[in-house]
C-alpha cells in the first residue's frame, strides 16, 4: 500500500535505513562526535572492591561527577556565542569531553551506593545517571562553586577552564592508580582530555594577556573575579580524606603544590602577577562539595532540570 | 574594522602510510592556533592522526590549464586570489 | 583579475562545455559574472544558514532531558558549525572573506533559510528538526554533491555524510518519545504539525515563482527544481510518518496512483513571504543573536591577531 522511496534515485541514499536504524537505541557514538568513540570501560572489572566505603566512594564520585556536569553546561552555553567558528567548535569539544566523564562517573556512584539515586515514581524508565543529573536538588550537588558561577565573557571562560582544568588533570593524574578499577579507567580516559583543554586554556591567557590593552585588562578583571574560588579546588573534605585514605580516592591537597607551579609558569610567561585575593568563605566553613552553592546554582539547574521533571516517567 | 584571521589550509593523514590530503581551511591567528583548531574542526581529536597546516596565502600554484594565457604570472596565489565580486555601495572599507 | 575581452567568446565556450561534461569548475577558472554571483549567492546563504540553525537547537542544548541526548544535540549542534564553517572556506575560494560574509548576513544584504526563523517551543522540536528540517535540507544537499563549482561540492560531500546522522538522531528521538508517556507523543504529535508546512517551504517557492532555478540548472549549480524536490520529500515522509505514528497537518495528502506520487496541499506562500521579507516570528532575534556573538568576540580576534604579529615580531628580533 504504502510506497517506499525509490532507492535508485540520488537522494536516496541519505535515507538508506533511516527506517531500521532508529531501533539502536543504544548505540551514540556514531552521533556524539568526540565523545565516547570507545567504552572507555570495556573489560574493566566493574564491582566495588569489598574493603571499600561504597557510600563514600559514591560522594567521591558524585564530587568529581558534579564538577564535570556544571562545568560542562556553562561551556555549552558558548555554543553560538563564542568569538568564531573555530572557537565555538573547540569549547563544544571541551563540553562534550566533560559531559562524557560526568555520565560516567554519576553511573558510578549510582552503582557503589544505589541510596544515592533520587527516587523516581514506580516503572519510570529514567536510568541513574540522569536521575542523578535531573532529579536532585542544589543541596545534593557536590560541585566546586569554581563551575558553577556564570559565564562572563571569553577571558572568565578561558581562566575558569585554566583553573578548573590544571586542578582536575593533576587529581585524575594521581587517579589513575585507584584501587576502584573503573575511577581508574575514567581517570585514564580524563588524563588525554584535560591535558588538550589545560594547553588550550593556557595558551589563550598567554594570548589574552599579551594581545592587546583590553584583553590584558579583560584577563586581570577575571583572574580577580574568580581566585576567590581556587582554594576550594585544592582543599580537602572529608570523603575525599576517607576515600584517599583507602587508596581509592585523590587528596585535592596532596597535589596543590603541583597545581601552584603549572600555574605559576603561565603567570610568568604572560606577565601576569598572581592576585592577592582571599578564598571566598563558606557558610560555617560549608562549601560546594558539601552542597553549600552560590545562588547561581539554583538557576543552572532550574533551567537544566526543566524538561526532565516534567516528565519523570517521560522516555528519552 | 578588525583585521581577520589569516586562512590556512588544512591536510590530514588519516592513518600511517597514506598521503596527507587536502581536507579544508579555516581561520587561525598564528601556526600554533591553527594546528589546534584543525585538531577540533577536522580530526575531532582523533589521536594518531598527522597535521600539516599551511597559510593560504603562502601556496604557490600553478596555472590549472598550461595552455590559458590569462593565468601566466607563476606566482599567483591560489586562494586568495582578487574577486570582481560586486560589493554594494553602502559597504564601508571597501 | 586582469583578462582581456578578445578571447572572452572562447572563454565562455570552454566554460560551457566544462559544464555540460559534467566536470567541475575550479577557483581559478575563468567563469561568467553572473557564474559566480550566483554560486556565491547560493554557499554563502546555505553557510548562513547552517550557523543560524545553530540557534533554535542550540537554546535546548542546556535544557536536554537526559545525559545522552544533551551530549548528541551538542555535538548536532557543533557539527552545523562545522559546517558552516567548510561552506565559509568554499565561499571564500571566490574572493569574499568569512569576516565580509557574516557583515552582509548581519546587515541583512544576504539571506539565510527561512526555517530558522520558526520558533522552537518545545524538546520534540530538536526531534522533529532533525528529522523534517534535515530530511528537507537533503534533499536539497545530495545532489549538490555533484554541483559544478567544485570547491562547493567538495563542502557538501562532508556536510551529507554528517547530515544523514543528523537526520536519524532526528527520527529516533520522535521514535523514542512516542513509545514514551501520552504527553510526550501529544508533544511530538504537536510539533510535527507546526513544523511541517514551514518544512515544505524549505524547497522554495513553486517553479513558475522561483527567479533563479532556471539560469542555475543550465549552469550546474542547482541539479532539480524546487517543485521536484518538494515531491521527492512528500514521497519519503509520508511512510515515514506511518512508521512513526504521526499525521501530517494537510487534508490533501493522498497517494496518486496514477501519478505514482503523494499529492498534497500548498503552503501559505504569503506567510512564506512575510518570513522572507524579514516579518517572520524570529528573524530580527536571530540576526540580533549572530550579531551580538560577532561583535563580542571582536576583542578576543584581535588580541589574537596582536599577539601572533608580537611572537613573529620577537623571533625575528
Amino acid at each position: 500500500m504504502t510506497p517506499t522511496p525509490d532507492p535508485s534515485h540520488e537522494a536516496g541514499s541519505a535515507y538508506d535505513g533511516l527506517l531500521e536504524h532508529h531501533e539502536v537505541a543504544g548505540d551514540d557514538s556514531q552521533w556524539a562526535f568526540g565523545t565516547d568513540f570507545e567504552d572507555p570501560l570495556a573489560g574493566v572489572d566493574t564491582t566495588v572492591p569489598d574493603d571499600v566505603d561504597a557510600a563514600a566512594l559514591a560522594t567521591y564520585c558524585l564530587m568529581l561527577g558534579d564538577d564535570a556536569l556544571v562545568m560542562s553546561h556553562r561551556l555549552s552555553e558558548w555554543t553560538s556565542n563564542a568569538p568564531d567558528l573555530e572557537e565555538d567548535i573547540a569549547l563544544a569539544n571541551t563540553a562534550l569531553d566533560l559531559l562524557g566523564q560526568a555520565r560516567l562517573l554519576l553511573a558510578r556512584a549510582a552503582a557503589a551506593d544505589a541510596s544515592v539515586v533520587p527516587a523516581l515514581p514506580a516503572g519510570s524508565p529514567v536510568p541513574a545517571e540522569d536521575a542523578l543529573a535531573f532529579f536532585r536538588e542544589a543541596g545534593a550537588f557536590r560541585n566546586v562553586r569554581l563551575a558553577e558561577v556564570p559565564n562572563g565573557d571569553f577571558a572568565h571562560t578561558m581562566v575558569r577552564l585554566l583553573l578548573f582544568s590544571t586542578a582536575r588533570l593533576a587529581v585524575l593524574g594521581r587517579l589513575v592508580d585507584s584501587r576502584d578499577p573503573v575511577l581508574a579507567a575514567i581517570a585514564a580516559k580524563g588524563v588525554k582530555e584535560l591535558t588538550y583543554h589545560r594547553d588550550y586554556a593556557g595558551r589563550w591567557f598567554l594570548t589574552l594577556a599579551r594581545g592587546t590593552d583590553e584583553s590584558h585588562r579583560r584577563l586581570l578583571a577575571a583572574l580577580d573575579e574568580l581566585w576567590p574560588l581556587y582554594p576550594e579546588l585544592l582543599a580537602t573534605h572529608p570523603v575525599e580524606a576517607a576515600v584517599a585514605a583507602a587508596g581509592v580516592g585523590v587528596d585535592p591537597a596532596s597535589v596543590a603544590a603541583e597545581v601552584d607551579v603549572v600555574l605559576e609558569q603561565v603567570l610568568a610567561v604572560s606577565g601576569v602577577e598572581r592576585p592577592d585575593k582571599a578564598a571566598l568563605a563558606g557558610v560555617r566553613g560549608r562549601t560546594g562539595r558539601d552542597g553549600l552553592h552560590t545562588e547561581s546554582l539554583t538557576r543552572l539547574l532550574a533551567e537544566m532540570q526543566v524538561v526532565a521533571r516534567a516528565h519523570p516517567t517521560g522516555l528519552w | 574594522m578588525s583585521a581577520e584571521w589569516p586562512l590556512y589550509e588544512v591536510f590530514v593523514r588519516g592513518k600511517r602510510g597514506l598521503n596527507h590530503v587536502h581536507v579544508g581551511s579555516l581561520h587561525a591567528a598564528d601556526d600554533e592556533m591553527a594546528v589546534r583548531h584543525a585538531r577540533d574542526v577536522y580530526t575531532r581529536r582523533n589521536e594518531g592522526v598527522s597535521i600539516w597546516v599551511v597559510r593560504a596565502d603562502a601556496i604557490t600554484a600553478s596555472s590549472p590549464d598550461e595552455k590559458d594565457p590569462l593565468f601566466a604570472p607563476s606566482g599567483d596565489k591560489v586562494y586568495r586570489h582578487p574577486t570582481f565580486y560586486d560589493i554594494p555601495d553602502n559597504v564601508p572599507h571597501m | 583579475m586582469t583578462t582581456t575581452d578578445v578571447s572572452e567568446a572562447g572563454l565562455l565556450a570552454q566554460f560551457e562545455a566544462t559544464v555540460a561534461r559534467n566536470d567541475r569548475i575550479e577557483p581559478r577558472d575563468w567563469m561568467p559574472d553572473g557564474y559566480r554571483r550566483t554560486v556565491l549567492r547560493q554557499v554563502a546563504q546555505h553557510a548562513h544558514s547552517e550557523i543560524i540553525g545553530m540557534q533554535p537547537e542550540g537554546g535546548w542544548i542546556t535544557r536536554a532531558p537526559s545525559l545522552r541526548r544533551k551530549a548528541i544535540l551538542l555535538a548536532k549542534v557543533q557539527d552545523e558549525a562545522g559546517h558552516g564553517l567548510y561552506l565559509y572556506s568554499a565561499a571564500e575560494t571566490l574572493g569574499v572573506s568569512r569576516q565580509e560574509l557574516t557583515e552582509m548576513l548581519v546587515d541583512g544584504r544576504q539571506k539565510y533559510s527561512s526555517i530558522f526563523n520558526y520558533p522552537t517551543l518545545s524538546y520534540a522540536d530538536v526531534g522533529t528538526i532533525g528529522w523534517l528540517v534535515d530530511g528537507a535540507a537533503i534533499c536539497n544537499q545530495v545532489p549538490l554533491c555533484r554541483t559544478s563549482y567544485g570547491p562547493y561540492g567538495r563542502a557538501m560531500i562532508r556536510v551529507c555524510k554528517e547530515e544523514s546522522f543528523h537526520q536519524r538522531q532526528g527520527y529516533e528521538l520522535l521514535a523514542t518519545m512516542m513509545r514514551g508517556t501520552d504527553a510526550q507523543r501529544a508533544m511530538v504529535q504537536e510539533s510535527v504539525d507546526r513544523f511541517w508546512w514551514p518544512a515544505l517551504m524549505m524547497f522554495g517557492p513553486p517553479d513558475d515563482d522561483s527567479p533563479h532555478t532556471e539560469q542555475s540548472m543550465a549552469w550546474g549549480i542547482k541539479r532539480n527544481t524546487n517543485d521536484d524536490l518538494r515531491q521527492r520529500f512528500v514521497d519519503m515522509s509520508v511512510p515515514q510518518a506511518e512508521a512513526l505514528g504521526v499525521t501530517f497537518p494537510d487534508p490533501d495528502l493522498r497517494w496518486n496512483a496514477e501519478r505514482g506520487h503523494y499529492d498534497f496541499g500548498q503552503p501559505d506562500w504569503t506567510e512564506f513571504m512575510q518570513v522572507v521579507k524579514g516579518n517572520g516570528p524570529c528573524n530580527a532575534q536571530r540576526i540580533a543573536h549572530r550579531r551580538r556573538a560577532h561583535e563580542d568576540g571582536a576583542w578576543v580576534r584581535d588580541a589574537a591577531t596582536a599577539f601572533a604579529r608580537r611572537e613573529q615580531q620577537e623571533a625575528i628580533a
